[in-house]
């Protein structure tokens, strides 16, 4: 065990990065995410990390940089925010398809306009379909842990993609918690440099991001989509070697609560913990209620998602997000809706958007919804809403 | 104080007074005994001498929920003239302590355990001064580390740890006597 001391969620964040031994980290400063780039420019100011930082004009120019570095075989971390994230939207693919197992963390913000500096899902969701792989922290310490589980798993040689890693913003970025700390001797045993891909090498050339013609570009992407499908693999085997090393477990999803239940909620980030301790304090033990928690979000672990929903009643989706004009507005919820369909499961589905822009989700809000199931649980699919239920906003 | 639950404190200071530095400095103490917290600074659009929050949560246990809190057991005011300002009592629960930085007792109705120590007279014995302001966030959380039973020792050591040479001991000594010198009167 390393040492355990009180940290914010972004320092947390940047010691486990250092503790990764990164070599180029090129970053542009946003709300909330500023202070991991910040406490990384200290260690390397103080001789702590040996690793170039790389000041940038832009996130676009930040992501830029990455994939140069990343593409001459350096590891590589960045981190952004909202209009940041989005920003860099255009060069998310390249590193993806490029197959650059770059490290970013997500500070997750909302996305303007009005301008928000405060917490929901909408830049991570924006960029879930840009082929990296992406996971979402529940607690600070997990925030911490994924870093190094993130380069275990992009620098694994079947995988070679890059990885996000989010915490909420400020229910975790500012939140200080106490941290067990992973040490940098650990961390690269657990997640060694290894450099199996080709690279930018003047010795040795090659050319990385050439034209890939109607002869090639479609050979590139199907696999593509095997290493994005192979990195599942690769993450269920890291979390698992995590726990016999550091002694904490992880899963693509995780439930909480009543061994056989009829109605569950599914959540993402912190507030997975809020529904956890409402579950406890405000619910008791009799109910048939319980949460399950998305923390690999791509690739999507549909299998557990379906082992978990298999039997219930009906599943209550939180989503901090919100896609006007979609089939299903809250992102997350589309995606539980067809992974349940796709594999033939019945429980029916209820959307819940919630806590946009920083509003807290509090367990009078969870209660409202866990009410909502109770009260839809045995009527038929077809007299559910078929809008999501806006909870706690002022209508 | 016993607690079988979370404890939520919410903190009023003002933009510069150094209270979410006061809520890490009570987190590092409460590790040390064995105990579980999280400190929550809230980010507004805030400068110095402007009102602040901050939010800290006590427990045995490891604490799951991540929230701005708003029914807190207890209010710590670093600076009594905000009460002019904000009302520091909001959502304070029944029964719940409010520590207030003052000479004397103040005049607080509604049945609350009231707590004052007089921060900034303990800050400039200590010459603690900063920019004109008394530093009272380190006597606070001595105060308060008081009223939750924790080790004055605890506090000490985190002040030590956070705050190098003598700078550090002398906020260590501050938040010795206000833990000492707190007083409550239910």
């Amino acid at each position: 065990m390393g040492k355990i001391v009180p940290l914010s969620g972004n320092s947390a964040v940047a010691y486990a990065v250092k503790s990764a031994d990164v070599d180029v980290i090129s970053a542009y400063p946003i709300t909330p995410q500023t202070t991991i780039v910040e406490k990384l420019a200290e260690f390397i100011a103080n001789g702590e990390l040996d690793a170039e930082m790389i000041h940038v004009e832009s996130e676009h120019s930040a992501l830029s940089a990455a994939v140069g570095a990343s593409a001459a075989g350096a590891r590589v971390y960045t981190a952004s925010s909202s209009q940041g994230i989005v920003l860099m939207y255009e060069i998310m693919f390249i590193a993806s398809s490029l197959r650059l197992p770059i490290v970013m963390t997500i500070a997750a913000r909302a996305l303007s306009a009005p301008i928000n500096i405060w917490n929901d899902h909408s830049d991570f969701m924006a960029v879930s379909d840009t082929g990296w792989v992406m996971m979402m922290a529940e607690n600070n310490q997990e925030a911490h842990d994924d870093v190094i589980l993130a380069y275990r798993i992009a620098e694994d040689p079947e995988v070679l993609l890059p990885v996000a890693t989010a915490l909420d913003g400020y229910f975790m970025t500012h939140t200080i918690e106490p941290i067990d700390l992973i040490e940098r001797e650990d961390a690269l045993s657990f997640a060694p440099k290894r450099k199996t891909w080709f690279t930018l090498d003047p010795d040795k050339p090659v050319t990385i991001g050439a034209l890939g013609d109607p002869q090639w570009y479609f050979e590139f992407k199907r696999q593509q989509y095997e290493a994005m499908k192979k990195s599942r693999e690769v993450f269920e085997k890291s979390v698992d070697e995590f726990a016999k090393v550091f002694g904490r477990r992880y899963g693509a999803v995780e439930y909480f609560g009543d061994e056989n239940p009829e109605v569950v909620l599914v959540a993402m980030g912190h507030v997975v913990g809020n529904i956890k301790a409402y579950l406890s304090r405000v619910r008791g033990k009799d109910s048939r209620a319980g949460v399950l928690k998305i923390k690999l979000y791509r690739p999507f672990p549909e299998d557990l998602i379906v082992k978990y929903l298999e039997g219930v009643k009906i599943v209550g989706v939180v989503d901090r997000a919100l896609v006007p004009g979609s089939a299903s507005p809250g992102p997350l919820h589309s995606e539980i809706v067809a992974t349940l369909r796709k594999h033939g499961v019945d429980a029916k589905t209820l959307s819940f958007v919630s806590g946009l822009g920083g509003r807290p989700v509090t367990h009078e809000h969870i209660g409202v919804m866990f009410s909502k199931l109770s009260e839809l649980k045995d009527k038929p699919a077809s007299e559910l809403p078929k809008e999501p239920l806006f909870i706690g906003v002022r209508e | 104080m016993v607690f079988d639950d979370v404890v939520e404190i919410r903190f009023h200071g003002r933009g510069g007074q150094g209270v979410v530095t006061a809520a890490n400095v009570l987190v590092d103490a409460l590790l040390k005994v064995g105990l579980y917290g999280q400190a929550i600074p809230f980010f507004g659009a805030e400068r110095r001498g402007a009102p602040v929050v901050a939010y800290a949560r006590v427990s045995k246990k490891p604490i799951r929920t991540r929230s701005s809190i708003r029914r807190p057991n207890i209010v710590v005011v670093l600076d009594a003239k905000l009460s002019e300002l904000v009302n520091v009592l909001e959502g304070l629960k029944p029964g719940g302590t409010i520590l207030i930085n003052s000479p004397g007792k103040p005049d607080i109705k509604g049945g609350f355990k009231v707590c004052y120590v007089d921060a900034v007279g303990i800050a400039l014995r200590h010459n603690l001064v900063l920019s004109g302001w008394a530093l009272v966030n380190m006597p606070i959380v001595g105060a308060l580390a008081k009223i939750l039973g924790v080790p004055v020792e605890a506090v000490e050591e985190s002040i030590r740890e956070r705050i190098e040479g003598r700078v550090g001991e002398l906020n260590a000594v501050a938040a010795r006597e206000a833990f000492n010198e707190v007083v409550c009167v239910e």
